[in-house]
């Protein structure tokens, strides 16, 4: 049992933070410091800079420009990072789509996207939920027939996050209605500039533009976009699952979000004095910190036994979990803390380049909106209730 | 015991629902939340033509002096319908400071209209670094030949945009947190020195922060006695409490039957998800829940206009309590169990799931009152 960094662990934390004060722009770890909103361009702009330093993609072997970090580092970068207010990469390129396409592709279409996604030159979403398949995801319909040279694709996927954003969409299309559903759906690399392919906006409760629904009508999509073999994709589909599930945790994000919530509960007053000295606010805080912290140790035992060979299985649906109410606590003691202020909706404010004067401060405006959002958490990626069910077959056997 | 609605009790909570099922569609309720005005000048205008402005005022008033149950009848319907009119802000407590501090004139220049519909009053008792503690007033009124001059902060006043009577109260003596020495004033929004800055709510309704700019009051603005406001806000308040949490009855009721109306439809995995034993468990903790919160707010009706007394006290700060956390809790069931649409604007759920949210930061929220009736606890 050994608790602490190795030195070479050591000295990469070092190299991280130097890279960190260096080259983060400041205006962007604001806006992720205090849940601003990002835009498009700030995220290309920042993932340049990772990329130039070879730090994008760290799940991809080196021969395609990845770099190799072992699970600790990747923790330590993931704790670092979200402790400067380095912003989340948008995952669906270079965490979803890519280790697929290196595990189960051809060297075409590894030459064709993958120097994409690292030049950022194309932005993907993902096209796995549809209004009749969420947690059964497998009931999947969006039909693709094949027709010479190409698939026609038509349907419609739905919840697709920052799709007015991409190029590009991987989709599970169903290929074949006369197995079993698990065993007629394939993996489809689908250019969103495709004729009839058409994005709608759909607004959440918190006034976000953030998912949208995508529908097809007759895209035409040639047959070398298929990764894999047809029908296959389900197996794909879930490999991609489990890379999805280990970021969904958020260990760091919660630490990020704690040390925001102390600082805007020193600030904040209750009966003249600090909300971080109030006894009822700072035991509710305390919880939710000493859950955290036992929730980060879990999140290291799991990632020690990866190192050691193992497999993180069911485990990163526990880790799921228990990290996004953790987080959920956090963004709702966030809300409480502000009292009053939680009932104002001032969208202008949660601009960063607002310059007139707050209602309140500006830590306090996205506050709310934050944590109606911030119930997706508990949804997406396969919702708690979804991850208990694989905890309680794979690990319990129930 | 006896704890049905009598029959006058029952035709009030049945017109209030026929007129919010006739006029306050989901889709019409965006519309108006999102016009300047932020509710329907013409709902009002029908809820006033019904006599329902009037219903906690005296018969000269046009009312029948209506008690904690008749305002809670009216209340729960309108939190079905998640009405945005300043029912709650304009009669129950912007008329009730007025009714019990204000003196013959005063009545007369503003309770007529407040019961007819006609004026809508709005109360602004809160400030930047008050929390929801409301003895906490920093904003002064100083003594100013005749009348007082008026500086200072009042924050997320609701219906104060809209406003033409604003009930503050400022500080006339004692300091930041005493309960002795807050005063209250009838304040007109236009009076020089008053700006509003007026904004949406996370909920659809609006408010306004209210900065006073040395605003200069006449004498004859003062309700009741200088400096000895503090009991009639407490007792006002109360009443506003309870009111307050029959209005969430009625958004957890609509909460609960569209979730459940939701468990049964979606099916995934080819059964309606309502055959999922953990959603099954979680929608009975939701009716329970709303169970608990209807007898808390029936119990906070029942002693809403009696007198005062720390029994009628704990009994609010409970029911409160209760409401707030059963709000939250199903608040984030019910979005939980929807999935995804849940989390859609366009879906009617999340807007009741925000109001529940959103009524527990109005009056104080779970912990305050939770804290507030422990001050209270009685030695058995
Ligand atoms: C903000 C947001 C972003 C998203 N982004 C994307 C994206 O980019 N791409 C994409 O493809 N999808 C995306 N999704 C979709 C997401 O993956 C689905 O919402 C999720 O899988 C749940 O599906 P559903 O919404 O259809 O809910 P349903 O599956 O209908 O679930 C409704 C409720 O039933 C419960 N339930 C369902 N089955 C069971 C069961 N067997 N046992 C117990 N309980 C059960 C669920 O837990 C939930 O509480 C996003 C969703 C959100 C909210
Ligand atoms: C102090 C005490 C006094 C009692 N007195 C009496 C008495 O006077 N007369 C009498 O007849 N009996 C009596 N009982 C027995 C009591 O009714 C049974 O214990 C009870 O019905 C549960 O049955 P069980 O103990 O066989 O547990 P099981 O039925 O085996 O249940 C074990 C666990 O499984 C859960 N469970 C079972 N089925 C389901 C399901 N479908 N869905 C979800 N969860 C489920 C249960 O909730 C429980 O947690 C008494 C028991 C106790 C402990």
């Amino acid at each position: 049992m050994d608790m602490n960094y190795t030195a070479d662990e050591l000295a990469f934390r070092d190299e991280v933070r130097t890279f960190l004060d260096e080259k983060l722009p400041e205006d962007i770890a604001t806006k992720v410091k205090s849940f601003k909103k990002l835009s498009k361009e700030d995220h290309q702009r920042w993932q340049k800079i990772l990329a130039e330093k070879g730090w994008y993609a760290t799940h991809w072997p080196e021969e395609y420009g990845g770099v190799k970090w072992t699970p600790v580092q990747k923790h330590i970068w993931d704790e670092e990072s979200c402790r400067y207010g380095v912003p989340r990469s948008i995952p669906f390129g270079v965490n979803m789509v890519a280790p697929v396409i290196i595990k189960f592709g051809n060297e075409e279409q590894k030459q064709k996207y993958l120097p994409r996604i690292l030049s950022g030159e194309d932005w993907w979403c993902q096209g796995y939920s549809e209004p009749g398949a969420g947690s059964d995801l497998a009931s999947v319909k969006t039909r693709a027939v094949r027709e010479g040279d190409h698939y026609i694709v038509n349907g419609q996927k739905t919840w697709t996050t920052l799709g007015q954003h991409a190029n590009m969409i991987f989709c599970l299309v169903r290929t074949n209605t006369e197995v079993k559903k698990q065993e007629g759906i394939s993996f489809l690399l689908i250019d969103m500039n495709t004729p009839g392919i058409t994005v709608r906006p759909i607004i959440t409760l918190d006034g976000e533009h953030e998912v949208n629904e995508v529908f097809f009508q007759d895209v035409k999509v040639p047959v070398e976009n298929l990764v894999g073999e047809e029908d296959k994709g389900w197996t794909y589909a879930k490999y991609l699952l489990t890379y999805e599930r280990t970021g969904l945790a958020g260990i760091g994000l919660s630490k990020a979000a704690l040390s925001h919530l102390k600082r805007l509960a020193s600030r904040r007053l209750k009966n003249g004095k600090p909300l971080l000295e109030d006894p009822t606010f700072s035991q509710r805080i305390a919880k939710v910190e000493i859950d955290l912290t036992a929730a980060a140790i879990s999140n290291l035992r799991i990632i020690a036994s990866v190192e050691g060979g193992g497999m993180p299985g069911a485990e990163s649906s526990m880790l799921k979990v228990k990290g996004t109410e953790i987080r959920q606590s956090i963004s709702d003691l966030a809300r409480r803390a502000i009292g009053p202020y939680a009932l104002p909706f001032v969208e202008e404010e949660m601009n960063l380049d607002y310059e007139g004067e707050f209602l309140s401060d500006s830590d306090a405006a996205p506050l709310s909106a934050y944590y109606f959002n911030n119930r997706k958490l508990s949804i997406f990626g396969g919702s708690n209730e979804i991850q208990k069910n694989i905890v309680s077959k794979m690990i319990l056997g129930l | 015991m006896d704890f049905q609605l009598n029959e006058e009790q029952q035709m009030l909570q049945d017109t209030v629902a026929r007129l919010v099922r006739g006029e306050y569609s989901f889709e019409k309720r965006l519309e108006f939340s999102e016009t300047e005005l932020g509710f329907s000048a013409d709902f009002w205008r029908q809820l006033s033509e019904l006599g329902l402005t009037a219903v906690p005022f005296s018969e000269e008033l046009g009312g029948f002096g209506g008690g904690g149950v008749d305002v809670q009848s009216v209340m729960t319907e309108l939190g079905r319908g998640l009405c945005l009119e300043p029912y709650l802000q304009s009669v129950i407590f912007g008329g009730g400071l007025i009714g019990q501090a204000g003196n013959d004139n005063q009545k007369e220049q503003w309770l007529a209209g407040i019961a007819s519909g006609e004026l809508k009053a709005a109360v602004g008792l809160q400030e930047p670094q008050s929390f929801y503690d409301l003895n906490n007033v920093e904003t002064r009124a100083e003594k100013n030949g005749e009348g007082y001059l008026l500086n200072g902060r009042k924050t997320v006043v609701i219906g104060g945009h809209c406003a033409d009577v604003i009930v503050v109260s400022a500080r006339t003596s004692g300091d930041t947190s005493n309960a002795d020495g807050i005063s209250l004033f009838a304040l007109t929004p236009d009076t020089a020195g008053v700006e509003r800055r007026t904004y949406p709510t996370i909920d659809g309704a609006k408010g306004c922060d209210i900065t006073l700019n040395n605003v200069h009051v006449g004498a004859d603005a003062l309700l009741g006695e200088e400096g000895k406001a503090a009991d009639v806000i407490e007792y006002q308040t109360g009443r506003a409490i309870a009111a307050l949490c029959a209005e969430a009855v009625g958004v957890m009721e609509v909460s609960n039957d569209l979730t459940l109306d939701y468990l049964k439809q979606r099916k995934q995995f080819d059964v309606p998800i309502g055959k999922f034993q953990v959603l099954q468990h979680r929608m009975v903790d939701m009716m329970s829940e709303l169970e608990q919160a209807r007898s808390m707010a029936i119990l906070a009706a029942s002693v809403a206009d009696s007198e005062q007394s720390d029994e009628r006290r704990r009994v609010l700060a409970a029911a409160k309590n209760v409401v707030g956390r059963a709000g939250q809790f199903i608040s984030e069931s019910g979005i939980q169990m929807h999935g995804g649409i849940g989390m859609s604007w366009e879906y009617n759920f999340a807007h009741y799931a925000k109001r529940l949210i959103g009524i527990n930061h109005q009056l104080g929220d779970d912990d305050f009152h939770l804290e507030h009736y422990a001050s209270l606890l009685q030695a058995s």
